[in-house]
């Protein structure tokens, strides 16, 4: 009970990969989104089983949500392997990386806004609608703000920032990057397949 | 300059005290520049520690004033001092500046002073973040009550139940004004939690393993752990309600298939981890500061910190109980009344902790001491009554009555209010360098727990005897006459013992004995500093071995002892020590940010986009957006000097 | 400091609870099968409370004030430090008995809930109560669905029978509660929800909306009046009878005023006024209240509410009306006819 702790030889100073701060601080900044999220979620839920039926306004097509979720989760994919890059000093592939990862975000964003043009029902006819485009609205703005940080990581990449050792606001930025997809997985499943899983269930 | 080669370093390891060449250099480090550039960006967290005591303590008089009011309304049956749309405004005002403007940010002031001094560190996780948290807090206070001036102050209580919040009953801006005000707030309150979770994980300091740690930091952790998962509850719902008013979604709109019940879960399943929030941080003074008082340990550490964790996780299980009247299946309603009686147990650990402390301690009779055990005595009062709403059936004859009332203000004045006094006397000195009088205290104390308990007691009755909550008269012939009479008295009463208070402050300030840094012969780290502490808390980075590093000498808990005259220096620009969360090994030098305007620039843009969201202000929201984005990226743009980037030579 | 004096103080506050439980709205004495089990409990707990509180009081002063052995004080006065002494047999004991008495109570109230939460028996009437803001309507079910008589703010039952109660929302949620015969159940838009009473006494019970609901919440009351089957039956047809007409006086004068000024939102069956804002007015004087049970229902009152509601309640969704002094003579004649 006590015994001091030995007094260390050399320690890492600053931010190195996970030593650094704010990656922990992200994983609060994770923990309170996706209990936003989670609470969106459970409205839906909580108005779906109020409603004693005849929920949902009109059933969610795949044409566009489908090869979108794919597109985003591949997008992570890309952002995994540029901040692999920059762990091994691969300054080109960090770069190229989140360029390619904004595009393919910014392609989500803009399918997105596509199927939200072409629904037939605007937020507010019912409470379905409502929650619909709630829902996916949040994690729009999340995914703008995901871009704001891929955009703000490649400004500082290209100003030669960082190195192999230092690199924690990418590092950092990715871990939001993610979280933003699986959130987009959640509501996915949420609003586009269970309908349909109920419907078979009659 | 940082360069690439100071990756890595061995911290210096000397002998210093307050008083060598060492600690002015360090002093020059960390020191705030003076004047108004100063004042507006400085980071040093016992600065905004004091701000937010400051600013919570004039919303409590605010709040404060609000009540007395309706109290002389109330005095007696039938009056007419006020319309009942002032009424309606005045108990939902007085509701929100309590709850949210009082409650939380007074703790947030100890907490942001202490819990550096407390864990052996220099600063918070995230210096910035913490001045943002403050000023956001201060910008929506001042938004929620600009309201005020347009004679839109909501009026729907501060519970806000829908149909009667939505548009076409309640047309008036000031439901837009809380709902904005409140998502504003929780801003604040969510990255405040989040320093105080990063800190706890990364930045004690040497030695001070998880279970050395005092209550008060349990306490700390604990309500921030739960408002990461609670606060985007509520604030979900207030957007929710504010787009239900300003376009016309149809969440809580019946005929829409929208449900009036779900703004009450999502309210709720917020509030009730909330009163945890408000109340574990001030249990945990309490068990620090008693044991002072006692002169011993407090008895049972461990039960106590395990049951502050357990308190707080079975508040997330309980929150129905205020819906037991909805109409909700009987099925539900037993399992949330179980479950409201179980988390009683974790209370009934610390009452008896604290109860074992004094029994088997020797009581030191003063100020801080008289409020401790009273606060044990309203604890208890507080307590029951929650018990007693816990079992449904009653409850529902009692809820929405005065019972409640008088529940929840032995709760919240008796467990947030009454620590706090205690811990202001306590750490008076540690703040200003000066002690508070103690005739002054007695009689503050005396004053107010008479006061108090005059006023709040005789609501039990006014409740039983079936007076209901919000309403700004009743008839006579009732049978509660009396109770409301002596109510109205007592809170006068009351209200003088804060302002007995308050003069005591002032007066202290200017002629209080001047203190040296252990005035109580405490036990923890913040007595290890001068009074007040400088601008670098430590000179050397203390080494810690026990849960009372000031009272090893005489309490002999095993070989070793901490070592708080000789430790790490870290002195090359601002810097800390980061060690292991759970065993306290060191892991890193830590550099820490200096003084910035970027957090109060952030908190103005932020501001002018809820200001632009609720007058409709397109182009403002827009344009804020941008700059908060622009803030945003200078704020946390990668520097050397913060060891964030590659080194010099790129730049 | 004596322990008496906060012992005795103590003993006050019991007294006063007895006093003012028998005051209208008090529930610690309850009259009928959907109160008296949680009135036990009420009581129960709340005498496990005050033990509680009288105890730990008592423990606190004594810990904090009884003697201990002299000891040498420090250079501030101060006993000295002394090492972890025990004491956790307190937390251990003080834990174990609280949580046998909660086990205890948690059992008492799930049968409780049980007891309350449901009549035993088959209901001997169907009523539907709509909230109001700020005012009720009770619809009474005859034989067959289709008979249906409205009425507003008082209700009547019968003596030792329970009553079904269908409970909804026309705006805003409010709450049905009669403190004597049973606990409050919430009333919400988009929702129905169910109450059960039972008096087994005669007699008149209030009540009072138990949800804040806005401006008028402090006068929203209502009142229960327990008959015995023979007189109930006989007040039930009396009020499934339309209203007769006037056939000479000022009251016929009164009528026309009525037709002009007040049908819009009132009805009275059988004369021809239909509105269904505000209540039915079709059996008036045979409440004891107006104004949601705010004020007494006579000459003096009626003359004063419809001349202006909003003097009497600020807020209220009826209008001053402009009349004549004659007018509102002939008016408030006409409506001492609808007994």
């Amino acid at each position: 009970m006590a015994e001091v702790v030995g007094m260390p030889a050399a320690l890492p100073v600053g931010s190195v990969r996970h030593k650094a701060s704010g990656w922990w601080g992200m994983w609060t900044v994770i923990a309170t989104e996706a209990s936003l999220f989670a609470y969106l979620l459970f409205s839906y839920a909580y108005l779906a089983v109020q409603s004693h039926g005849g929920w949902v306004t009109e059933m969610p097509k795949f044409r566009i949500a489908a090869p979108n979720t794919v597109l985003l989760i591949a997008s992570s994919l890309v952002l995994y392997w540029a901040e692999t890059g920059i762990r091994n000093g691969r300054r080109g592939r960090l770069l190229f990386g989140l360029a390619l990862t904004f595009a393919m975000g910014a392609m989500f964003a803009g399918l997105q806004g596509l199927e939200w043009h072409n629904k037939k029902f605007g937020p507010s006819d019912d409470a379905y609608a409502s929650t619909y485009f709630i829902t996916t609205g949040f994690h729009m703005a999340h995914v703008v703000g995901g871009l704001v940080v891929i955009a703000a990581l490649f400004l500082w990449g290209a100003l030669g920032k960082f190195s192999a050792q230092r690199h924690s606001a990418v590092t950092i930025g990715a871990l939001y990057w993610h979280f933003v997809d699986v959130v987009w997985l959640a509501v996915f499943v949420t609003f586009y397949i269970t309908p349909y899983l109920q419907a078979h269930h009659g | 300059m940082l360069t690439t080669t100071d990756l890595k370093r061995t911290p210096q390891i000397i002998e210093a005290t307050y008083e060598s060449p060492t600690a002015e250099r360090l002093e020059k480090i960390w020191k705030s520049e003076p004047g108004l550039r100063g004042w507006l960006s400085t980071v040093d967290h016992k600065a905004i520690g004091k701000r937010y005591l400051i600013t919570a303590f004039a919303f409590l008089v605010i709040g404060g004033l609000e009540a007395l009011i309706m109290r002389l309304q109330l005095a007696r049956p039938e009056q007419h001092l006020l319309t009942p749309d002032q009424y309606n405004h005045l108990f939902t005002m007085h509701g929100l500046t309590m709850i949210f403007l009082y409650a939380l940010p007074i703790l947030s002031g100890f907490s942001n002073f202490l819990w550096p001094l407390l864990l052996g560190s220099r600063d918070m996780a995230f210096p910035r973040l913490n001045a943002f948290s403050y000023w956001v807090y201060l910008f929506s206070g001042i938004f929620l009550y600009l309201a005020l001036l347009h004679d839109r102050t909501p009026d729907a209580g501060w519970f806000n139940y829908v149909p009667y919040t939505l548009r076409s009953y309640d047309p008036g801006q000031g439901m837009d004004i809380y709902a904005l005000g409140m998502v504003l707030l929780g801003i604040s309150t969510t990255v405040g939690s989040s320093n105080f979770v990063v800190k706890l994980l990364r930045m004690k300091a040497p030695g001070l393993s998880i279970n050395r740690v005092p209550i008060i930091i349990w306490g700390t952790l604990t309500a921030s752990v739960g408002n990461l998962f609670a606060v985007p509850a509520v604030s979900l719902a207030f957007f929710l309600l504010w787009t239900d008013r300003n376009f016309q979604t149809h969440f809580f709109d019946p005929a829409h298939g929208g449900h009036p019940l779900l703004w009450q879960h999502l309210f709720w399943m917020f509030g009730h981890p909330w009163v945890y929030a408000i109340v574990l941080p001030a249990m945990g003074i309490v068990s620090d500061g008693l044991p002072i008082f006692c002169r011993r340990p407090l008895v049972g550490y461990t039960m106590v910190a395990l049951s502050t964790v357990l308190t707080m996780f079975i508040g997330f299980g309980v929150w129905v109980h205020h819906m037991f009247a909805t109409g909700l299946p009987p099925q539900s309603l037993s399992f949330f009344s179980a479950a409201s009686m179980v988390i009683v147990l974790p209370s009934a650990v610390a009452v008896f902790a604290w109860i074992a402390t004094i029994f088997t301690g020797r009581p030191v009779y003063k100020t801080p001491f008289y409020f401790f055990a009273g606060f044990v005595f309203l604890f208890t009062l507080g307590g029951v009554s929650g018990f007693m709403t816990a079992a449904v059936p009653v409850d529902w004859q009692l809820t929405d009555t005065y019972f409640v009332v008088a529940h929840l203000h032995y709760v919240l004045l008796g467990i947030n209010f009454f620590p706090v006094i205690a811990g202001i006397y306590m750490w008076f000195p540690k703040f200003t360098g000066r002690m508070m009088s103690e005739r002054l205290g007695k009689w503050n104390f005396w004053t107010m727990f008479i006061g108090f308990n005059l006023a709040f007691f005789p609501m039990h009755w006014l409740g039983l005897a079936g007076m209901p909550r919000r309403i700004y008269t009743y008839p006579p012939g009732m049978g509660w006459d009396w109770s409301n009479m002596a109510a109205s008295i007592g809170s006068f009463l009351f209200a003088f013992g804060i302002l007995l208070f308050l003069i005591n402050v002032a007066l202290s300030l200017r002629r209080g004995e001047i203190a040296g840094p252990n005035p109580w012969d405490g036990s923890s780290l913040e007595w290890s500093t001068p009074s007040p502490p400088p601008s670098f808390n430590f000179v050397v980075i203390p080494t810690i071995a026990t849960r009372h590093p000031l009272w090893e000498d005489r309490l002999q808990e095993g070989e070793g002892g901490s070592r708080l005259g000789q430790g790490m220096l870290l002195d090359n620009g601002r810097e800390t020590i980061s060690t292991n969360a759970l065993n306290g090994e060191p892991e890193a030098i830590l550099k820490m940010p200096g003084d910035s305007i970027t957090p109060l620039l952030a908190t103005v843009t932020l501001t002018a986009m809820f200001v632009g969201m609720l007058y409709h202000w397109w182009w403002l929201v827009l344009a804020s957006v941008l700059a908060s984005v622009a803030v945003c990226v200078a704020w946390l743009w990668p520097t050397a000097a913060l060891g964030q980037t590659a080194g010099e030579h790129h730049g | 400091m004596n322990r008496l004096p906060y012992a005795a103080l103590l003993c006050l506050p019991a007294t006063a609870a007895m006093a003012q439980a028998d005051g209208p709205m008090g529930y610690l004495k309850t009259f009928g099968p959907a109160a008296d089990p949680a009135a036990r409990l009420n009581w129960g707990l709340l005498i496990i409370s005050s033990l509680v509180v009288i105890i730990i009081g008592v423990l606190v002063l004594y810990a904090a004030l009884r003697k201990r052995a002299p000891v040498r004080l420090d250079s501030r006065g101060y006993p000295p430090v002394q090492p972890d002494s025990g004491g956790t047999s307190w937390i251990y004991i003080g834990t174990g008995i609280s949580t046998v008495v909660l086990l205890g109570c948690t059992i008492w109230t799930i049968m409780t809930l049980s007891a309350v939460a449901a009549p035993h028996r088959q209901p001997a009437l169907m009523l539907e109560i709509i909230g109001h803001q700020w005012w009720w309507e009770v619809r009474y079910h005859g034989a067959g669905k289709a008979q249906v008589m409205t009425s507003a703010n008082e209700l009547h039952i019968p003596v030792g029978e329970p009553v079904h109660i269908e409970l909804a929302s026309d705006d805003v949620i409010h709450s049905f509660w009669v403190p004597k015969l049973g606990g409050k159940t919430d009333v919400i838009p988009g929702q129905t929800n169910f109450a059960w009473l039972q008096a087994d006494k005669p007699g008149v019970y209030r009540g009072q909306c138990g949800e804040f609901c806005g401006a008028q919440h402090a006068h929203m009351a209502l009142f229960v009046v327990a008959q015995e089957r023979p007189a109930f039956d006989a007040w039930f047809r009396a009020q499934l009878a339309d209203a007769a007409a006037p056939q000479s006086g000022p009251a016929v004068r009164g009528r026309e005023v009525f037709a002009a000024h007040c049908s819009v939102c009132h009805t009275v069956r059988g004369a021809g006024a239909a509105g269904r804002l505000g209540p039915d007015l079709t059996h008036l004087m045979s409440r004891g209240t107006i104004a949601s049970g705010a004020l007494p229902n006579n000459t003096g009152t009626l003359h004063g509410w419809i001349a202006d509601a909003q003097a009497l309640k600020p807020g209220v969704r009826m209008p001053r009306q402009d009349l004549s002094p004659e007018e509102l003579h002939a008016v408030v004649d006409y409506l001492q006819t609808l007994q």
